[in-house]
């Protein structure tokens, strides 16, 4: 089944085309990932997904409801952890989960359930009491992604999910990923070439607002002649790979 | 329910950041507390408890609206607010959320600034009840503007705009300190024009026991605070929209 149906989806700032005429479909369950280089359009891609901005042009479905015309519906069923960690940093770890809670408007038990749950899958029961705004980055992302997926959302967006961690907290956060395929449809948008290759179940590459392709990072690598991801990348950026 | 969810954190961010006792309840104390020291030694009119009093306490509401104004625009820095935008929050919660909280916070300073008051000389009666109850109006002005503040300015604009330009604006415009008289002319037109001495002169009426002389003053302050909420809202809900 598909989970995300992108049309024609277009959005122009003046005489700027972020996003030109992009059009993909994305499985249920899979992890799909947006690679690009600076200003490639794939935040903008993720924004007019989750509603954030309006289309110029084009539409989405997102489990078959329409972007422009059912964003209320859209909106519950999707989740983002945007770019920058974006919590409460006045809060505790647990304030922030209970705020997303109280905004999605989950039942006591509900609640419950869930906070438990994602205490479990997130790792983060040792820091449940501190304050979110005193955490290290890999412990903000780690509760970024719980505050995402308290409403067991059918797609999520990870925008840039490991940018600026070390490599640890980056590994561990990847297992954290990669425990999500399967059960939530996953946008992922990265710098990160060596993160899109073992996460990812199919890559889109972006450059000046188009897709360029859609693949396997095995498919990528083949079409570009290289047993290198990152190579392969550059290689089709630069228009090397037609 | 969301609504009120959003406004207990917004209530908690801005009661756990140091900067709100300070400024909120410290600063305003310090100066009831310097002023009644000077008017002891040196006794000038416009020092005395029952003008006083009233001033400092419509003066404590500019921090209000530094409170609110740098909370909201934290939150748009942060993309804390672009996370909730994804979520079902309605514009109206949003706009609640975020005013809600100032108000009992702009009574409880009210009341700290005059039970101090009292301790300083100033009479017991119900006016002092009145002029907390005045509070409110008031308060929803400076809530207002910072709503608005927040929703075009980045925090370290807030700093300088709210901290600064807003609370020496208030206090200059508005009486508290000299009397505008002694300035007169275009200051003084200036200042009758523009909602803060409106307040501090309702809040001396009020405390003067003089309930009818809230008039007109209660009509300036209601109507900048309606004006200041409409384009509060309407600038908020484009920078929304600009997400």
């Amino acid at each position: 089944m598909q989970a995300i149906k992108i049309q024609g989806l277009t959005k122009k700032y003046k005489d700027i085309t972020a996003v030109d005429d992009l059009s993909l479909s994305i499985e249920s369950g899979e992890l799909f990932s947006l690679l690009g280089v600076n200003g490639a359009g794939k935040t903008t891609t993720i924004k007019m997904l989750c509603g954030l901005i309006q289309p110029t042009d084009g539409d989405a479905f997102l489990m078959g409801h329409s972007l422009r015309s059912d964003s209320a519906i859209v909106k519950s069923i999707i989740a983002v952890s945007p770019q920058e960690t974006a919590v409460a940093h006045g809060l505790t770890v647990k304030e922030n989960l209970e705020l997303m809670c109280g905004v999605h408007g989950l039942g006591a038990d509900k609640k419950k359930e869930r906070m438990s749950q994602l205490t479990e899958l997130l790792g983060i029961k040792d820091v449940l009491q501190r304050k979110a705004g005193k955490l290290s980055g890999g412990w903000q992302r780690r509760l970024s992604i719980a505050m995402a997926l308290i409403s067991e959302p059918e797609i999520l967006f990870l925008d840039e999910p490991t940018l600026g961690l070390d490599v640890i907290a980056r590994s561990e956060l990847w297992s954290v990923i990669s425990s999500l395929k399967g059960k939530v449809t996953t946008v992922l948008t990265t710098h990160y070439m060596q993160e899109a290759e073992a996460l990812s179940d199919r890559i889109g590459i972006m450059k000046d607002g188009r897709l360029l392709l859609t693949g396997t990072a095995d498919d990528i690598k083949r079409m570009a002649a290289t047993d290198n991801f990152e190579e392969a990348f550059i290689r089709i950026v630069k228009g090397e790979i037609k | 329910m969301r609504m009120l969810t959003f406004a207990i954190r917004n209530t908690k961010e801005i009661l756990r950041d140091p900067l709100t006792v300070i400024f909120g309840l410290g600063f305003p104390l310090i100066l009831i507390l310097l002023l009644s020291a000077i008017q002891a030694s040196i006794p000038v009119q416009l020092f005395e408890i029952t003008r006083l009093a009233p001033g400092i306490v419509v003066f404590g509401l500019s921090f209000m609206t530094l409170f609110s104004a740098t909370l909201i625009s934290k939150d748009r820095k942060s993309s804390f607010l672009q996370r909730l935008y994804t979520t079902p929050m309605t514009a109206m919660d949003f706009v609640l959320g975020y005013a809600l909280p100032i108000i009992p916070f702009a009574v409880a300073q009210s009341f700290i600034c005059y039970t101090v008051a009292v301790l300083l000389g100033l009479e017991i009666s119900v006016s002092i009840l009145t002029a907390i109850l005045f509070i409110v109006p008031i308060s929803l002005l400076y809530v207002a503007l910072g709503l608005l503040f927040g929703s075009i300015l980045t925090d370290k604009q807030v700093g300088g705009i709210c901290g600064a330009l807003l609370t020496n604006l208030s206090a200059w415009l508005s009486g508290i300190w000299f009397d505008l008289k002694l300035v007169g002319g275009a200051f003084e037109d200036i200042a009758h024009m523009l909602p803060f001495v409106h307040a501090v002169e309702m809040e001396r009426e009020i405390i003067a026991g003089n309930i009818a002389g809230i008039f007109p003053h209660l009509w300036w302050v209601l109507g900048y605070a309606a004006l200041t909420t409409t384009i509060a809202v309407l600038l908020f809900l484009r920078q929304m929209k600009k997400q």
